[in-house]
């Protein structure tokens, strides 16, 4: 098809086209992708955005739609171009993006990215060409056929009890709040073009304005799929097509929508990430602290007791100290048995697996983590026990045993959720591992809420205490 | 103080933050979902974009939207939803658009579960979507290396114009370790030559994959492959621990690298040589060095959570000039250190074949 009085939002000649005509567009004699094309470059041009619009060419006949528009082009996967519209919009609001799609396109392959686009209410014009058929792949039966209309997939007509029905998108567009302009349009006759013509520019212009997601609807006609001659298939959009598709404005909101849609972004400020995540700050002078022996410790205990709390502060005691630190929660069938548990290395040196199997510290809240945990322990290890909450604590042969009633001790400081505390002072008093002045200012600038420093405190002395006076 | 104990997952959104991303789309997935919490916390803040998007498709071509732009974009999920992301990275690799994916992998195939897997090697480091292409793959096995490598990531795809994976697991994602916050710089690239930001400069661009004629694809398809070709030359990292004089060399990537390091000490205190090759790279492979190494009297272990993806990469490296054996676990199963020196022994107890 020859494009008349080319609008300037078409290229001269269309380079990129394939082949030796390059005057001429690859639709048939009879399609409406270039009358539809030919109105959207003039709304363009009026609009003057064709230098900030992106045209997203779909997966069907229109795919190449940046062989003809004077204007950024981006050419999407089948069905996902209100996807890539919201990833241009979102990075830059200033942009003019179109997304224009077929019937499979938009209402078949991409129904789940049309309807959360517009459900979003991305501030995009999204022109959607109903044409009841696939042209590009051979005359397939689109999810908008016509109940009876033949095609290469449904060669006795389309059945509703076997294909289902034509689908109408625009009146399940509208239900959608957010969205703000959606009408049905035809470019059968010269009454019906002119209408077209209208709504195109009112969608673009809505973009424009920021008044957000726009809509429109075309049916328009394939002579080829249809079989049909150019006038033929004129006809029968007039008369058929809108029987299935009513026309008309099924919703708008532009009028109260000015500006309403705009979603400012900012460019990025190196410096201003530096401070909001304060790097570059200098450290601290790092005390490094020697560490007696490495430590390889297992906490365990029920979900609610703060028992995987207790292995994160004690790795972050290590961390203050300059020491190579890591935790890491249960894992694999380490995760069965009602305990809760997580794994902590504290080291000198690097640490390998963060994993770990064989404690040589074991701290439990609970009678099924003991004993579920305890055989593990390593010759020479030690195993702190909650006995407040563990009922029935043995003798484990070679190694220590360490009990104290954290629990109570907590409750008696003021409330049991402060047992971990009390629990991170007897592991640093039994395994003499950090200074008590390092480990309470590393609960000082931990604990976040300042007036639960002091209980903290009082807990963490109390941990200390106890397994010192016990010697 | 700009050293922090986090997570893994937490650390590659700092990292993110650091190398200049600007938009995150992503879809929630266990082990993975911690990414998409602190993403949608911190990118806003920092007027940035965030979406949660419908589904992994709909985020990985909302990330081929802003990587369009030249403006960095990442996307971060596990297993299943990495798999949903294929068509897009083959859209991306296609169209050559920088951006970087997360896959925080988890046990397979199908639904599997929510534990540590790395048995989405291959889906990885061969391509996982149609066509002729390559994902630069990048293996952390420790929390800094997750904020590292992602800044890092962001850095290749811009040079490659290509998309760019942290293939991590639920251990690196979910362990906790201090991570020293990087300085953030300005973004050193310019791609105004080709991207299309929706401004003046760039209104003549074109973003798309599409060669109608099959002379005009092939030539797309051999200028890629060459682009490949230098990444595979210019791009492969790895990490070695007591290889020179080692009997057995162990190739392992991401937690288990972390195990085998451990073992190594271990091994030769019960004098067994071993040593550890660590892949940092996935793709491109450090074949050389493997096939370097394998000039000697050596034998090669690849211990993956897989039952067998990397070992096939390790066998193709040395030529059969090595003996290569393999032992996995899989299922969120994880060797243990006397398991490892068990397979140790008893492949070097088997002597020289």
């Amino acid at each position: 098809m020859k494009i008349t009085e080319k609008p300037v939002a078409f290229y001269p000649e269309f380079v990129r086209k394939s082949g030796p005509h390059k005057e001429t567009t690859h639709y048939c004699p009879g399609c409406g992708h270039g009358n539809i094309h030919k109105m959207i470059a003039e709304a363009m041009v009026d609009l003057g955005i064709n230098e900030r619009t992106v045209f997203i060419s779909p997966v069907g006949c229109s795919v190449f739609g940046y062989y003809y528009f004077d204007c950024g082009h981006m050419q999407a996967a089948h069905g996902r171009a209100p996807a890539v519209a919201t990833g241009i919009k979102r990075a830059n609001p200033e942009a003019i993006v179109i997304s224009y799609q077929g019937d499979g396109d938009l209402a078949a392959i991409g129904t789940a990215e049309t309807l959360h686009a517009a459900n979003r209410g991305e501030n995009i014009t999204v022109f959607f060409v109903n044409n009841a058929i696939y042209g590009m792949t051979g005359g397939q039966m689109a999810p908008t056929t016509m109940i009876g209309q033949k095609t290469a997939t449904t060669p006795r007509g389309r059945i509703e009890s076997v294909h289902g029905n034509p689908i109408r998108v625009a009146e399940i567009i509208a239900t959608l709040p957010a969205a703000t302009y959606v009408e049905r349009v035809a470019i059968g006759d010269s009454k019906h073009i002119m209408k077209a013509r209208k709504a195109i520019r009112k969608a673009l212009t809505n973009q424009v304005e920021n008044r957000g997601y726009s809509f429109v609807e075309i049916l328009s006609t394939c002579p080829t799929g249809w079989k049909m001659d150019g006038p033929d298939a004129r006809d029968w959009l007039v008369e058929e097509m809108t029987k299935v598709f009513p026309l008309g404005v099924f919703k708008d909101e532009s009028d109260h929508r000015e500006g309403a849609w705009h979603r400012q972004v900012e460019p990025f400020d190196p410096a201003k990430r530096d401070a909001y995540l304060g790097a570059g700050e200098a450290e601290a002078k790092a005390e490094k602290l020697p560490l007696p022996a490495e430590l390889h410790c297992k906490f365990a205990g029920f979900g609610g007791q703060g028992i995987l709390t207790l292995g994160l502060f004690l790795a972050q005691v290590g961390m203050r100290a300059g020491l190579h630190a890591s935790w890491i929660p249960s894992y694999g069938p380490e995760m069965r048995g009602g305990t809760a548990n997580c794994s902590v290395n504290l080291s000198e040196r690097r640490i390998g697996s963060p994993l770990v199997d064989k404690p040589n510290l074991l701290v439990v809240m609970n009678q099924p983590s003991l004993e579920a945990f305890a055989g593990d322990v390593v010759q020479g290890g030690t195993i702190i026990v909650d006995t407040s909450i563990v009922e029935k604590c043995p003798e484990y042969p070679g190694r220590r045993v360490v009990r104290i009633p954290a629990t109570g001790i907590a409750d008696e400081v003021g409330t049991p959720k402060v047992a971990n505390v009390v629990l991170l002072g007897a592991i640093c008093a039994a395994t003499g591992a950090f200074p008590q002045a390092f480990v309470e200012q590393s609960l000082r600038e931990t604990v976040k809420k300042k007036d639960l420093v002091d209980l903290n405190l009082a807990a963490l002395r109390r941990g200390y205490e106890h397994v010192g006076d016990a010697g | 103080m700009s050293r922090k104990f986090m997570k893994g997952n937490d650390a590659i959104v700092v990292g993110a933050l650091q190398a200049g991303c600007r938009a995150y789309y992503g879809y929630p997935i266990t082990p993975a979902s911690e990414i998409a919490h602190a993403a949608s916390l911190h990118f806003p803040a920092l007027g940035g974009t965030f979406i949660q998007a419908e589904s992994e498709v709909a985020a990985i071509n909302m990330v081929y939207g802003t990587a369009g732009m030249g403006i960095r974009t990442m996307t971060a999920s596990s297993s299943p939803g990495f798999s949903l992301k294929q068509e897009g990275l083959s859209y991306i690799a296609g169209a050559e658009l920088p951006c970087v994916v997360v896959n925080v992998s988890r046990g397979g195939p199908g639904l599997g579960n929510i534990a540590p897997e790395q048995a989405d090697y291959f889906q990885v480091t061969k391509g996982g979507g149609h066509g002729n292409y390559r994902l630069i793959a990048l293996a952390p096995n420790c929390a800094q290396e997750m904020c590292d490598l992602t800044v890092l990531a962001f850095d290749l795809a811009d040079t490659y114009r290509n998309p760019v994976c942290i293939l991590a697991d639920g251990f690196t994602g979910q362990m906790m370790e201090p991570v020293t916050v990087p300085v953030a710089r300005p973004v050193p690239f310019d791609h105004t030559s080709w991207c299309v930001r929706g401004d003046a400069a760039t209104h003549r661009n074109l973003i798309s994959s599409i060669y109608l004629e099959s002379e005009d694809l092939e030539r797309h398809n051999l200028k890629l492959d060459e682009k490949y070709r230098r990444i595979a030359r210019d791009e492969v990292r790895f990490e070695e621990y007591q290889v020179e004089d080692a009997d057995l060399i162990v190739v392992a990537f991401g937690i288990v690298s972390r195990i085998v390091y451990s073992t190594v000490d271990q091994a030769r205190a019960q004098g067994l040589k071993v040593g550890l090759l660590r892949p940092i790279t996935l793709w491109p492979f450090p074949s050389a060095r493997l096939a370097e190494l394998a000039a000697r009297d050596v034998r090669f272990l690849s211990a993956e959570l897989s039952t067998g993806q990397m070992v096939e990469d390790v066998r193709l490296a040395v030529e059969g000039r090595a003996p290569v054996h393999f032992y996995g676990r899989c299922g969120g199963m994880v060797p243990g250190s006397e398991e490892l020196l068990a397979e140790y022994g008893k492949i070097l107890e088997g002597g020289r074949s």
